[in-house]
C-alpha cells in the first residue's frame, strides 16, 4: 500500500506540472476559443528570459516579476502582430500559424540558448518539508503557486468586469462589440495573461526537469490532456485535470502497462475524452445553432 | 483542357528522361520528390478537400513504411508486393480511425491527431511488438534491383518504380476528386450542415476520406521504406507530420498539383536553410509556413492559378 | 667506369630516399586538399549533440591555419540530420556522391549510422569513427569500412557487473534505462556480465523515454523493487534527476552511472553534489569541470582552443572535449596516411595506430587498433565521486575487443 501511496505522490508532483501549463492553455481557450499548440514553448521561451536575468546577478523575484511582465507583453504582442491577420481565415490557416511559431520559438531559443540543459533556481527552501520525502519542498511549492494562479484567474473572470468583458468578448464578439466591448484589445489581453501564466508555469517547472529547449515538449501533450478531461475552458478543471493524468498515467505505469506506454495512455485519454464527453468534467457544453 | 493534357504529357516525358540526365544521388533525391508528393496528396485529400485537420499523418506514413519493411524482412515478400498490402492496412487503418473522428472537430480534431502523431514512435518502440518491428533496432531491407535485367541501375529503376505507382495514384486522386466525390467532398468541409441537409451522408464521407487519405501517405511510407532501405522509430517523430502539413500549406490546399509544389519544397528548402544557417533550419521553416499562409494561402498552386487566369483575362 | 658509377651512384639515391614521388588519392583528395564529410543533429531533439560537429569543425580550422596536414587543408564538410535516418542517408549520399569527399568521420547516433552501415560498405567508402557506443561497430570481417571510436556501452556495463558479482555477489540489481539502442544496449551489456545470475540478480528493469518530463515514478518504481544496487543508463537530463529523486527519497543503493552522464557541470552540480556522493562510474577522458583538471595542461590548452576557434562553445560541455580528442584522432591517422590517400589507406591507418596518446584522454589510455581490432579506445577506469570530484581507483581496464 505504501508503494501506491508513493506513486500517488509522485503523480501529484508530476501532475501539479501539467495542472501549471494546463492553466496557460485553457486561459487561452477562454480568451479566444483557440487550442494554442505553441503554449509549452511560448512558456519555455520566457523562463530562458529568467534564466538570463537570473545569470545575470538578478535576484529571484524580482526576475520572476520582470519575466512574468515582459511575457505579457509577448503575449500581447503576438497576437497583434502574428495572430491578428489570420483571426478570421480558416481554422486550419491558424493552426498553421500555431505550429509555425511552435517551431519558431523552440529553434530561436536553441540557437541562443544552446541545447545544454540548465539549472534554474527554486525559491522554495532545500529540506523537505513535514518529513514528506516523496515530494520536494519545490513540488509542493510549485503546486501551491498553481493553486495561488487558479484563484486569482477565478477571481479575475467571476468578479470583474474586465474577466466579465473578455469571457464575453471570446463567446460572443459582435454582441459584445455592440455593448461596447474592444473585442481586439480583450483578445490581445488574454493572450498576454495566458503568456503570462505560461511564464509562472514554466519557472515552476524548470527547476524540477530542467531547462532546455525541450523542456515544454513532452510535459505539452499530458497538459493538453489534463485541460480536456478537466473542460477546456475551466480553470479548475485543468488543474484537477492535471493532477488526475499525472496520478493515472504513474499508477498505469508503475502496475499495469509498463512505462513503454505512458504516451499512449496520454492519446487515449485524449481521444476517449473528446469522444465521450468533450466539454470535460467540469467544463460546460456547448450547443451549437444550426 | 488541352493545355493542361500537353503540359501534363511534358512533365511525364521530362520525368522519364531525367534518371538519365542527372546523377545517381539526384534521382534518388526525386525519388523522394514522388513519395513526398503522393503522402501529401494524401494528406491534402482530407484535410484540404474535405477540411479535416490532421496532424499525425506521419503515423500512417510509418504504418506504411512498417508493413513494407516486415513483409520483406520476416515473410521475404518481393518489394512490389509490400505496396498493394500497405494501401489496404492503411485504408483500414484511417477508416477505422476515421469513425471516432467523426465526432471531433477543427481544433479538436488537430489536437487528437497530434497526440496520434506523438505517441507514434513509442508504439513503434514497444517491446512486446519488437520481435516483428525490430523495436528501437529498427529493420534494415535490402535494395532491389532492376527486373529482366533491364539496363537499369537500382537508383533508376526505384525511380522508374516509383514514378509509375505516382503516377496511377495521382490519376486515381484526380478521378475521384474531380466528379460528385470531390464536390461532396468540398461541399462537406465548406458548409457541412447544408450538405448532410441535401442528402450527403456526410459520415460515411468523412470517414471514407479519413482510409482514402490515410492509403496514400501510407502508400508512400512503403516507397519511401524501399527507398531509404532503413525503418527505426526514430524516422517518424512528430516532426514529419508537421512538415507534411507545411507541405499542404506551402503547395496550395485542394489542389492535386499542389502536392507536387509541396513535395518539392519539402525536399529541397531544409537542405537550403542548411546552408543559410546550420542553426536554426526549422525556424527558416516556420517563417516560411508563416509568410505562406499570411501572403499565399491558396499556396503556390493557386498562385500560379492566379498568373495564369490573369494572363488569360489580359487582352 | 666513372659514368658506371655515377649511374649506381643515381640508382643509390633514388633507392635511399622515400618513395615521397607516389601520391595516391582517391576521390576528396588532391594535392591541396582533404575533404572529410560529416553529418550531425544541429536540429531536432537531439540537437545538443551538435556541438559535437562545431568543435571538430573548429578544430580542423585550427589545423588550417597552422598549414593543414602534411601540407593540405581539411576541408571539413557537415550536415544536419536532425538524427532523423532518412536524412542521415539523404545527407550521407550527397557527401559521398554529390561532394565526393574521401570519408565520413564521426556520423552520430546508432540509427543514423545504421542506416548507412550497408550502403558505407557497399561503395567502400570509410565510415570513420562513429560517434555512438554501439557494440555493432568493431565488425572488421563483415563491415570492413566501419569503425568506432568511444568504448562501447557493453564493454562498460560488463566491467560495472564483473564489479558487483566481486563486492556485491548477493545484490539486487535495479536498471533505469533510456527506450532506445542505447539505453539497451547497455542493459543487454550488464546481463552479459552477470551472466547465468542475471536473471536472479536484476530484480527490476524500468525503462523512460526521452519525452517523459520526469523519472521520477521510474525511481519510487526502483526503490520499490527492494534493489540495493542501482544501474542508471540515463542521458545527463535525466540522470540529474534520477540522482536527485534518489537521494531525496532515501534510498541510497550502489549507484552505478553510466559513462555519458557524468560531467560534474552539467549533471552532478544541478542534481546537487552533495546527492551524488558515492556514484560510481567509468572514465577514459578528462571532464573540463572536474577540480583535479583544473589546472591541467591538457585542458588548458584546450580551453585556448576553444576561445579561439570556438568561443559560442561553452566550457563547461565535455561533449567539446570529446569533439576535440576525438579530431585530434583523425589529425594523426591523416598524418600517418602521408601521400597516400586512399580510402583503403585511410582504413588501413586507423586500424594500426600503436598505442597513440592524447593529452585529454585519462592517464593510461591511448588509441589502439591493430590485428582486426577496430575499437579505438577500449581502456577505461573506475571511478567514485567524493562530493568534489572523481576519484580514479584500480587498474586501467582494457577489455579484450
Amino acid at each position: 500500500m505504501d508503494v501506491v501511496l508513493h506513486q500517488v505522490l509522485a503523480g501529484l508532483a508530476t501532475g501539479g506540472i501539467y495542472a501549471s501549463l494546463a492553466l496557460a492553455l485553457v486561459m487561452i481557450y477562454q480568451a479566444t476559443h483557440l487550442v494554442n499548440f505553441a503554449q509549452g514553448e511560448i512558456a519555455m521561451f520566457t523562463t530562458y528570459i529568467a534564466w538570463s536575468l537570473v545569470n545575470a546577478g538578478v535576484p529571484y523575484w524580482p526576475a520572476f516579476g520582470i519575466t512574468v511582465a515582459v511575457a505579457f507583453a509577448l503575449g500581447i504582442l503576438i497576437e497583434r502582430v502574428v495572430i491578428r491577420p489570420v483571426e478570421n481565415a480558416p481554422v486550419l490557416a491558424v493552426v498553421v500559424v500555431f505550429i509555425a511559431l511552435l517551431v519558431i520559438l523552440n529553434s530561436v531559443a536553441g540557437w541562443i540558448y544552446t541545447y545544454t540543459i540548465k539549472s534554474f533556481p527554486s525559491p522554495f527552501p532545500k529540506e523537505p518539508l513535514f518529513g514528506i520525502r516523496y515530494m520536494s519542498p519545490h513540488e509542493l511549492g510549485a503546486i501551491g503557486v498553481t493553486l495561488l494562479v487558479l484563484a486569482a484567474l477565478y477571481a479575475f473572470f467571476r468578479f470583474t468586469p474586465l474577466g466579465l468583458a473578455m469571457r464575453a468578448a471570446a463567446q460572443n464578439p459582435q454582441s459584445s462589440r455592440l455593448v461596447g466591448i474592444r473585442v481586439g484589445w480583450m483578445l490581445a489581453l488574454g493572450w498576454g495573461l495566458a503568456a503570462a501564466v505560461g511564464a509562472v508555469a514554466g519557472m515552476m517547472v524548470a527547476p524540477i526537469v530542467y531547462l532546455d529547449p525541450n523542456m515544454m515538449g513532452g510535459i505539452l501533450l499530458y497538459a493538453f490532456a489534463a485541460a480536456l478531461v478537466g473542460g477546456i475552458d475551466s480553470p479548475m478543471g485543468a488543474v484537477i485535470g492535471g493532477f488526475a493524468v499525472g496520478v493515472l498515467e504513474n499508477l498505469l505505469g508503475a502496475f499495469v502497462i509498463g512505462n513503454e506506454l505512458k504516451l499512449t495512455v496520454a492519446l487515449a485519454l485524449i481521444i476517449g475524452v473528446l469522444l465521450v464527453r468533450p466539454s470535460g468534467f467540469f467544463g460546460k457544453v456547448h450547443v451549437t445553432r444550426v | 483542357m488541352k493545355r493542361n493534357v500537353l503540359l501534363i504529357a511534358i512533365l511525364l516525358i521530362i520525368a522519364c528522361a531525367l534518371p538519365f540526365v542527372v546523377s545517381n544521388y539526384r534521382t534518388f533525391q526525386l525519388t523522394l520528390v514522388m513519395v513526398y508528393a503522393t503522402a501529401l496528396l494524401g494528406l491534402n485529400i482530407l484535410t484540404g478537400y474535405n477540411g479535416q485537420i490532421s496532424l499525425g499523418h506521419g503515423a500512417f506514413y510509418a504504418l506504411g513504411a512498417y508493413c513494407a519493411a516486415i513483409l520483406m524482412d520476416q515473410a521475404g515478400a518481393p518489394y512490389w508486393a509490400t505496396v498493394p498490402v500497405a494501401a489496404a492496412v492503411c485504408l483500414v487503418a484511417g477508416f477505422l480511425f476515421g469513425l471516432p473522428a467523426l465526432r471531433l472537430e477543427g481544433l479538436y480534431l488537430a489536437l487528437a491527431t497530434f497526440a496520434l502523431g506523438v505517441a507514434m514512435p513509442q508504439l513503434l518502440k514497444y517491446d512486446h511488438l519488437a520481435k516483428w518491428t525490430g523495436g528501437v533496432q529498427g529493420i534494415v531491407i535490402a535494395k532491389p534491383e532492376a527486373p529482366f535485367g533491364l539496363p537499369l541501375n537500382a537508383d533508376q529503376w526505384l525511380y522508374f518504380f516509383t514514378l509509375a505507382i505516382t503516377v496511377a495514384m495521382f490519376v486515381l486522386a484526380w478521378n475521384l476528386l474531380r466528379g460528385r466525390i470531390g464536390r461532396a467532398l468540398v461541399a462537406i468541409r465548406d458548409q457541412h450542415i447544408a450538405a448532410e441537409a441535401m442528402g450527403i451522408d456526410s459520415a460515411l464521407y468523412k470517414s471514407a476520406a479519413f482510409g482514402v487519405s490515410a492509403m496514400y501517405t501510407g502508400v508512400a511510407g512503403a516507397l519511401s521504406a524501399i527507398a531509404i532501405q532503413y525503418v527505426a522509430p526514430d524516422s517518424f517523430n512528430i516532426f514529419v507530420s508537421i512538415v507534411f502539413l507545411v507541405g499542404i500549406v506551402v503547395g496550395g490546399l485542394a489542389s492535386i498539383s499542389g502536392a507536387l509544389y509541396g513535395a518539392l519544397f519539402i525536399q529541397f528548402v531544409p537542405n537550403l536553410a542548411d546552408e543559410i544557417s546550420k542553426a536554426a533550419p526549422w525556424a527558416i521553416f516556420g517563417v516560411f509556413m508563416i509568410g505562406f499562409v499570411y501572403l499565399m494561402p491558396t499556396g503556390v498552386a493557386g498562385a500560379i492559378r492566379l498568373l495564369l487566369a490573369k494572363r488569360r483575362s489580359s487582352p | 667506369m666513372k659514368a658506371k658509377l655515377a649511374t649506381l651512384a643515381a640508382m643509390a639515391a633514388l633507392a635511399a630516399s622515400p618513395a615521397h614521388g607516389q601520391k595516391k588519392y582517391d576521390p576528396g583528395a588532391s594535392d591541396s586538399e582533404i575533404k572529410v564529410g560529416n553529418t550531425n543533429p544541429y536540429s531536432g531533439p537531439a540537437s545538443a549533440y551538435g556541438t559535437i560537429g562545431k568543435t571538430i569543425a573548429a578544430y580542423f580550422k585550427m589545423v588550417n591555419e597552422q598549414g593543414g596536414i602534411n601540407g593540405r587543408k581539411v576541408n571539413f564538410i557537415t550536415y544536419d540530420d536532425g538524427y532523423s535516418p532518412p536524412k542521415t542517408v539523404e545527407m550521407a549520399r550527397k557527401l559521398v556522391e554529390q561532394d565526393q569527399v574521401l570519408f565520413l568521420f564521426q556520423t552520430l547516433g546508432t540509427p543514423p549510422n545504421t542506416a548507412i552501415h550497408k550502403y558505407m560498405n557497399m561503395r567502400k567508402v570509410p565510415q570513420m569513427h562513429v560517434a555512438t557506443g554501439a557494440t555493432k561497430w568493431d565488425d572488421p570481417k563483415n563491415f570492413p569500412w566501419t569503425m568506432g571510436w568511444q568504448p562501447n556501452y557493453q564493454t562498460e556495463a560488463k566491467i560495472y557487473a564483473q564489479y558487483i558479482m566481486k563486492e556485491k555477489p548477493n545484490a539486487k540489481i535495479g536498471v533505469l534505462y533510456q527506450n532506445d539502442d542505447y539505453g539497451k544496449d547497455y542493459l543487454k551489456g550488464l546481463k552479459d556480465g552477470l551472466g547465468a545470475k542475471a536473471k536472479s540478480m536484476i530484480v527490476a528493469e524500468v525503462s523512460y523515454e526521452v519525452a517523459d518530463p520526469t523519472v521520477d515514478s521510474q525511481i519510487v518504481q526502483l526503490q520499490a523493487s527492494g534493489a540495493d544496487v542501482f544501474f542508471n543508463v540515463t542521458t545527463p537530463k535525466f540522470a540529474a534527476q534520477a540522482i536527485r529523486k534518489a537521494y531525496d527519497i532515501g534510498w541510497k543503493p550502489m549507484h552505478f552511472l553510466n559513462n555519458v552522464s557524468t560531467s560534474v557541470a552539467t549533471v552532478l552540480t544541478p542534481a546537487g553534489l552533495e546527492k551524488s556522493v558515492g556514484l560510481i562510474s567509468t572514465a577514459y577522458i578528462k571532464d573540463p569541470t572536474d577540480k583535479q583538471w583544473a589546472n591541467d595542461a591538457a585542458i588548458e590548452k584546450w580551453r585556448v582552443f576553444m576561445k579561439k576557434y570556438y568561443p559560442d562553445g561553452s566550457l563547461t560541455d565535455n561533449s567539446n572535449v570529446y569533439g576535440y580528442t576525438v579530431a585530434i584522432t583523425l589529425h594523426q591517422v591523416l598524418r600517418q596516411c602521408g601521400d597516400n590517400l586512399t580510402r583503403e589507406n585511410v582504413m588501413k591507418q586507423a586500424a594500426s595506430m600503436k598505442d597513440f596518446p592524447i593529452d585529454t584522454l585519462l592517464p593510461g589510455v591511448t588509441i589502439r587498433t591493430g590485428g582486426g581490432d577496430f575499437a579505438p579506445i577500449e581502456s577505461v577506469q573506475l571511478m567514485r565521486f567524493d562530493g568534489k570530484q572523481w576519484e580514479r581507483f584500480g587498474k586501467v581496464l582494457v577489455s579484450g575487443g
